[in-house]
């Protein structure tokens, strides 16, 4: 018994969300469709909760649940940024979703639900938790993208992230299967144990598959075809979930399944990892030029941003993963910060996503353009904004790992990127006012506000920041 | 002063000056009165500070002073700043030139008055950054950081193509800044470190020292701008406001100059050894070929940007003629054409405000109802040509003579282009001021105001006597670059030998 209770204590954050769920759910039925707004506070108070939880509890790395569960440095971090993501997002959810009359008290549960897959889905130590963890978030997702069932482009994107799902699950688990087979066990450790250096080709093959399934998830070149039509048309706040939260799970696996189940056969997933984000980094470069809507624009930015992170994990090495740790986290706040931003764009309480709506911003409402554009100069990675030091980070490694030519090429893609992102501040700056946007709600202009600032300072005081992903990144060797 | 140094005073106090304008609020005349008095401020307060620091230098040690050193970034990046006789020269130009162009908006920028002084606020901090920063990656901050107030600058107060040019600034600018930022890394690598001290010291293996030169080149000669990537600067030079020219041919420029000054001889001697022709191959075809180009110009703005290239063209052929001479003079043409083309884009300024048309063609004639602005622009005029007796002889006369020492042709041909620089410059005044005042609409056109004699008074005087009394600028970076090339000339030395002796 007090086995299991110390097992348990590892998975408080899980636990509590679970919980959490539960009752919400209970709540829900019980209390009808009024209480969209009391779910969703309760939602944003167990996510911060959890996020309390991981802060002040225990230190060090422990495998329980006989090798299937980790908690480690690697995962706390991944999982505060994770559940950092999905906060935020349900924070600034409440007013998009009230003005749309999607308001339902399912759309908190589901987000709650999501996370819990990813939360397993990051301390996931074996492959069959690997697989529960990313089906419990990725059917949520399916439901959400689609929560807008009357909308035709929802239900379009809902149903076209579930086809592209299911066939990535299908490779993934196939994947899984051939490396079961191959080394006789579903734990990482166990796999790296077998493998040990041996290049097999089952091994070389189920790793493959595994990791076309990852690239589906974090939405990376070649497997990157669902995204923009799909952040395009879900509702906005969840286009928001998906660039953030999902990323941050997404990111964190890969990088752990590499890492712990094939470290014997790093030059092998290297080539793949190399492979995936030159393509992202170019596609998400070049794809955005002609984008018109914003969304659909940060999707291909969000293809782009996932190969700079994979430049990291290419890499390898302590110096990458806290590259790529460092990467996600600056590209969280970016992110918000950017889609706080376009859940702001509303004309007459009808939400506007084209480029054209925000022209002459910096006329009609010069701080919502001013941080705006300072999200614009970061996400192209222009000192002093974080978006450099993200860069920084992830090339050095590269850099010291030998990687000229990827590096090379990463740059450069990073330059073209530089000028669709410079076009938004160029439509809000220089061009003339189009109609001033409604007052948009607090939630939204807070957090852009606060994802500006942090953007805008991070170069004063970066101590705090880089101890903790260089901390999370020793935690996984 | 408040647990700064007083290096850091000078490049964040601008900041300050920012917030104040910041909080301003309202936008009657009144408050932007205020925003203009707290620039115009902030900027003389500035220049004092650095007046102040440099009372404190001492131009006979060749070794960084005034230096802080702060911890920053783990992995080796730390906050340090500190300044030698290469880079003070510089710091002080653009803190001298700073209230200049503050004045020079005071009238001329109608729309957005607030936001604009503290575009150049933060610009001046930026700026003065990377003439002060001691540290690789902080360097870099500011190099780029540069990029953001000024796209802004042209973007949103430049003239008719101001989108165009902003843009082919901003990505020109940074698509060589990128590979500079890989080059950074990889000596990071090596070293362990990005400390500039350090890196000074260290020794970088002779096959990874091109590499990295070129990296640096790729940034370097696109900020400087040499040919053939110098073809944002006519478009950017011509779409920004008045101060923003000045700003851009004063001090930005000047970056791509002090970058090879203080990374690319002293760091990597071989690869620049190596490269030298190549070098002195595009300075060249920069001198001459711009020179011809700027003869045929309509535009008054774009023919000052071409003879800008042209100039700078002497600039790169000083620095790698890697004499004495030729680095002095590099220096000094650098701080001069800062003061004249500075100047030269402020005349033109004068004019456009009145008559709001850069057009040649518009004008003629002046001299009759301008006395005053045709004896300014003559001065100018003539220190852009490099007559004796002006800043501009210095630091052409320098750079030829150093370039002679090491290949007379090289500086024969560039010799071509100080007669071609005569050519148009004096065309240029002879169509303007010259000749008869029958233009009906630059009838009633108004001579200098007293706030444009304040404007020109110090630029007027400093070109002067540069021209008679070179010796400030040349004595307070003697030592530093005498080291330079000792050190240079010592490496050089040193792989000679290691080659004598592996064969």
């Amino acid at each position: 018994m007090s086995h299991l209770s110390a097992a348990l204590a590892h998975c408080l954050p899980e636990l509590i969300l679970a919980f959490g769920i539960l009752v919400l759910v209970l709540l829900g039925a019980l209390r009808g469709k009024e209480t969209g707004g009391l779910v969703t506070e309760i939602a944003i108070g167990l996510l911060g909760l959890a996020i309390v939880v991981i802060f002040l509890g225990g230190k060090g790395t422990a495998i329980v649940f006989n090798g299937a569960f980790i908690d480690d440095g690697f995962g706390r971090f991944m999982k505060v940024l994770t559940l950092a993501g999905s906060l935020v997002t349900l924070l600034m959810s409440q007013d998009f979703l009230a003005r749309e009359k999607i308001d339902k008290f399912e759309f908190p549960i589901l987000i709650l639900l999501s996370t819990l897959g990813m939360l397993m889905l990051i301390s996931a130590a074996g492959l069959i938790a690997l697989y529960l963890g990313l089906e419990l978030m990725s059917l949520s997702l399916y439901v959400i993208a689609a929560f807008h069932r009357d909308n035709l482009r929802a239900s379009e994107a809902g149903l076209k992230y579930f086809v592209l799902g299911a066939l990535s699950s299908g490779m993934l688990l196939y994947g899984a299967s051939l490396l079961y087979g191959f080394a006789g066990t579903v734990s990482f450790a166990g796999i790296a144990e077998t493998i040990n250096g041996k290049v097999s080709l089952g091994a070389v093959f189920g790793l493959v598959f595994l990791m076309a399934g990852l690239a589906f998830k974090m939405s990376a070149v070649p497997f990157h075809m669902w995204t923009p039509d799909v952040y395009e048309g879900a509702p906005t706040p969840v286009t928001a979930f998906f660039a953030s939260a999902v990323k941050m799970a997404a990111v964190a696996i890969t990088v752990r399944v590499v890492f712990t189940a094939f470290p014997g056969i790093a030059s092998q997933w290297r080539q793949i990892v190399i492979f995936i984000s030159l393509l992202s980094m170019v596609l998400g470069a070049f794809a955005a030029i002609g984008q018109t809507n914003i969304k659909r624009l940060m999707a291909y930015s969000a293809i782009g941003h996932i190969g700079f992170a994979l430049v990291g994990l290419a890499a390898g090495g302590e110096a990458g993963v806290s590259g790529v740790l460092a990467y996600m986290a600056i590209y969280l706040v970016m992110t918000l910060g950017t889609f706080a931003g376009i859940l702001s764009m509303r004309i007459n309480g009808q939400g506007v996503e084209n480029i054209s709506d925000l022209s002459g911003l910096a006329k009609t409402d010069g701080v919502m353009a001013f941080f705006l554009a300072m999200m614009m100069f970061s996400l192209a990675g222009i000192p002093p904004l974080a978006g450099f030091f993200a860069k920084w980070y992830v090339f050095n490694a590269a850099i010291q790992a030998g990687l000229y030519w990827l590096s090379v090429i990463g740059v450069l893609s990073s330059a073209v990127a530089a000028f669709y992102y410079l076009r938004i501040v160029k439509v809000m700056y220089f061009d003339e006012a189009a109609p001033a946007f409604d007052r948009s709600a607090a939630a939204p202009r807070a957090v852009l506000a606060v994802s500006g600032i942090l953007v805008l300072f991070l170069f004063v005081y970066p101590g705090v920041f880089i101890d903790a992903t260089t901390a999370a990144a020793q935690s996984l060797f | 002063m408040f647990g700064f140094g007083i290096l850091s005073c000078i490049v964040f106090l601008p900041l300050v000056g920012a917030g104040f304008i910041l909080a301003l609020r309202g936008d009657d005349e009144a408050t932007l009165e205020n925003a203009r008095r707290a620039a115009l401020g902030t900027t003389l307060i500035v220049f004092l500070l650095s007046l102040y620091a440099y009372a404190k230098f001492d131009p006979t040690s060749s070794a960084f002073q005034l230096v802080e050193e702060k911890g920053w970034f783990g992995q080796g990046l730390i906050y340090k700043m500190g300044v030698d006789g290469i880079s003070f020269p510089f710091l002080l130009l653009t803190t001298f030139l700073m209230p200049i162009c503050i004045l020079a908006s005071w009238k001329s920028i109608q729309t957005r008055v607030k936001e604009y002084f503290i575009a150049f606020l933060v610009l001046e901090t930026l700026m003065s950054g990377v003439f002060c920063a001691l540290d690789l990656v902080l360097f870099y901050l500011f190099f780029e950081g540069g990029l953001i107030p000024m796209f802004l600058i042209i973007g949103i107060w430049g003239g008719k193509r101001r989108v165009y040019a902003s843009f082919k600034f901003f990505l020109y600018t940074l698509a060589g800044s990128l590979l500079m930022l890989l080059a950074i890394m990889a000596m990071y690598g090596v070293a362990g470190t990005t400390d500039i001290v350090t890196l000074l010291q260290t020794h970088f293996p002779s096959s990874m020292q091109k590499w990295l030169w070129l990296a640096f080149f790729a940034s370097l000669a696109v900020k400087m701008p040499m040919w053939p990537v110098h073809t944002w600067l006519p478009d950017a030079h011509v779409e920004a406001p008045t101060a923003g020219s000045v700003i851009l041919a004063g001090v930005l420029l000047k970056m791509g100059g002090y970058g090879f000054i203080r990374f690319s001889l002293p760091m990597f001697p071989e690869a620049s050894a190596y490269f030298a022709p190549l070098v002195f191959a595009l300075s060249i075809i920069a001198i001459i070929y711009t020179s011809l180009v700027a003869l045929v110009q309509e535009d008054m703005k774009k023919l000052i940007a071409y003879s800008s290239v042209a100039h700078m063209g002497f600039v790169t052929m000083g620095l790698f003629s890697m004499t004495s001479q030729g680095v002095q003079g590099a220096v000094f043409q650098m701080i001069s054409h800062g003061l004249v083309s500075g100047a030269l884009f402020l005349c033109v300024g004068v004019v456009y405000d009145r008559m709001h048309t850069r057009e040649i063609s518009a004008y003629g004639g002046l001299a009759a109802r301008m006395p005053l602005y045709a004896v300014v622009f003559m001065i100018f005029t003539l220190a852009n040509v490099g007559l004796p007796g002006t800043s501009g002889f210095i630091g052409e006369f320098l750079t030829l003579l150093g370039a002679f020492r090491i290949n007379s042709w090289v500086a024969f041909l560039a010799t071509t282009g100080t007669i071609l620089s005569a050519a148009y410059a004096l065309y240029l005044y002879r169509r303007i001021i010259f000749g008869v005042l029958d233009k009906p609409s630059l009838a009633s056109i108004l001579d200098l105001s007293w706030r444009e004699v304040a404007l020109f008074t110090p630029l007027v005087f400093l070109t002067i006597l540069y021209g008679f009394y070179p010796a400030p600028v040349l004595d307070s970076s003697a030592a530093s670059i005498n080291a330079l090339i000792k050190g240079y000339d010592t490496a050089l030395a040193v792989t000679k030998t290691a080659a004598l002796a592996f064969h």
